[in-house]
């Protein structure tokens, strides 16, 4: 069973308290941008056998949307941060990089 | 080859079984082939074998990290039906389901084909407005599917109970040639007919690139070396992302944990397959009289070929309600697969942006049932360049919002 702490309320929550929610740091596309770019933002995904950021909300708790980043072929947590940033923050990239050192950021 | 057959069991039981051969060789692999297909899975199994039965093409090899259907082809529930919403979904499916009815004839091999009747109930007003709308599309299609009321499922399948206190069962959509057939049985009968046309089976293989010159594909990279080829068929399932990744390009797929679960064997209780889409569950007996239960996938990316608890849980309760026989049984085996989820729930078929690349995958949750028919469509289009039955699955209709939409129609794993 996974579990993710809540960045808002510190709750350590399994994974039934929570709602999945993809791919976290889309950047949006909308009226105006090239097909390739909708089409890249509303469908295409990396996908990856590894480093996975994600979103991931609180449902049954404080209802508030956090990221978390993951590793999708072992499931090892790595951190939750908040979700007011387009990219993951330094301590979190650290902590990837301290368990995986080869990892590169896409 | 040798053939199989009542004469062949008599033969070799009088000598001990000692005559047997191996169904399939495992040979060093070539410098290079005219094709090459990444994954033994039972996809890409049937597309080697319709490349060489339809198209002559044989001078093919399939590659595979593991061995031979031990991907989801060998961790699925079997169900196989084609009463799918959407037109080009139809076609597919029922191509496959077609081809299922003879393929053990066709293969020399049994599959253990078993068109048991599949019944998918309605428990929920939407629901029942949903299948209704499904059986007349069917008929559209040409497809025999019929809507069936309470009564009808109580006499197909008495040990079901029509009033749950949560979702009574309203009716439910009936497809009598649906049914299952024995998942491994389909990965090794493909492979001894590969290996009898002379394809090679390359097992404990990982595809580790692909290799492009000017943007068209001209081999892959392997745990074994380099290996040229004319033409390139990516046919992994949950990696698909995995291989697009090599290749250079991006799917509209993500990779999630599906689970299933089997009981201790029983007596023969139940001789249809059901589903219960609204909650989640779906079971059939298998021959040695073991329940096979499935449910729904994870939420989250995950390669791991492990799910959760709780998802478990869920099916089980859900299932429980539904068959109250069940309630005191023990369960034997608990398993993963990884299953490649595309927005609509419909498969993809194509081409690629890499020349003479093609790839087949999203089939997701319910793939087994099309492998006779995906495989046929594949076949067709990597030495073509182009199916009818594919044709729809391309994957610029993400792109172009000509999506084939069964999340609505199925709603549930299967
Ligand atoms: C629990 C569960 C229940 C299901 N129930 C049903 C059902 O009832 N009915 C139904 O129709 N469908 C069902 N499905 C779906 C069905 O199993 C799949 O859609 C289908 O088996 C996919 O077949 P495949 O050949 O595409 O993939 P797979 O059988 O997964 O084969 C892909 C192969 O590619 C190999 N591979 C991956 N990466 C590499 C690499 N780099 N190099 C070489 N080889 C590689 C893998 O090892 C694997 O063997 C279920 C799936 C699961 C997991
Ligand atoms: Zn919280």
């Amino acid at each position: 069973m996974l579990l993710l702490e809540c960045p808002y309320c510190g709750v350590k929550a399994d994974e039934t308290e929570l709602t999945p929610g993809g791919e976290a740091h889309l950047k949006r596309f909308g009226p105006g941008s090239t097909d390739e770019a909708f089409e890249e933002y509303l469908f295409l995904r990396p996908n990856p056998k590894g480093v996975h950021f994600e979103r991931w909300r609180h449902a049954h708790g404080c209802g508030k949307w956090f990221l978390a980043a993951r590793d999708t072929a072992t499931l090892e947590v790595f951190g939750t941060y908040t979700a007011q940033t387009t990219e993951p923050p330094e301590h979190i990239i650290d902590a990837i990089r301290a368990k995986r050192p080869d990892w590169s950021q896409a | 080859m040798r053939r199989y057959s009542a004469f062949a069991i008599a033969r070799e039981a009088a000598r001990h079984h000692q005559g047997w051969e191996r169904a399939w060789k495992s040979p060093a692999p070539k410098k290079s082939y005219d094709a090459i297909i990444v994954g033994a899975g039972g996809h890409g199994l049937a597309t080697a074998y319709y490349l060489g039965r339809n198209h002559g093409i044989r001078n093919v090899a399939v590659i595979e990290k593991g061995w031979l259907g031990g991907g989801n082809t060998g961790r699925n529930t079997t169900i196989i039906r084609s009463n799918y919403l959407q037109d080009p979904s139809a076609a597919i499916f029922e191509k496959a389901r077609s081809l299922y009815e003879t393929l053990s004839q066709d293969l020399n091999y049994n599959i253990m084909f078993s068109p048991r009747g599949v019944m998918m109930l309605a428990q929920t007003e939407h629901e029942l407005r949903g299948w209704q709308r499904t059986a007349h599309a069917n008929k559209l299609q040409g497809i025999e599917t019929e809507f069936i009321g309470p009564k009808k499922v109580k006499e197909l399948c008495p040990i079901i109970n029509l009033d749950g206190p949560r979702y009574p069962v309203l009716g439910a959509l009936w497809q009598a040639r649906g049914g299952t057939a024995r998942h491994d049985a389909v990965a090794w009968g493909y492979a001894r007919a590969c290996s009898d046309m002379g394809m090679d089976i390359i097992q404990q293989t990982e595809v580790t690139g692909v290799r492009r010159d000017g943007g068209k594909v001209i081999g892959v990279e392997t745990t074994k070396g380099f290996i040229g080829c004319t033409k390139l068929g990516i046919v992994v399932a949950g990696h698909s992302g995995v291989l697009a990744e090599m290749a250079g390009f991006r799917l509209p797929i993500e990779s999630v944990a599906l689970q299933a679960l089997v009981s201790e064997p029983i007596k023969p209780c139940m001789d249809v397959v059901v589903m219960a889409n609204t909650v989640h569950g779906y079971m059939s007996q298998s021959d040695k009289g073991e329940m096979v239960i499935g449910g729904g996938a994870d939420g989250y990316n995950n390669y791991t070929q492990r799910g959760s608890f709780h998802h478990v849980e869920e099916t089980v309760r859900a299932l429980v309600e539904t068959f109250p026989i069940i309630s005191r049984l023990k369960m034997l085996r608990w398993w993963g697969g990884i299953v490649d989820m595309t927005g609509d729930r419909s498969p993809i078929l194509s081409t690629t942006p890499v020349e003479n690349c093609f790839i087949n995958c999203g089939w997701g949750t319910g793939g087994f049932k099309a492998i006779p028919g995906s495989g046929w469509a594949m076949a067709e289009l990597m030495a073509k360049g182009h199916s009818p039955l594919a044709e729809e699955f391309s994957l610029t209709r993400f792109r172009e919002g000509r999506f084939i939409d069964e999340s609505v129609a199925a709603g549930v794993a299967h």
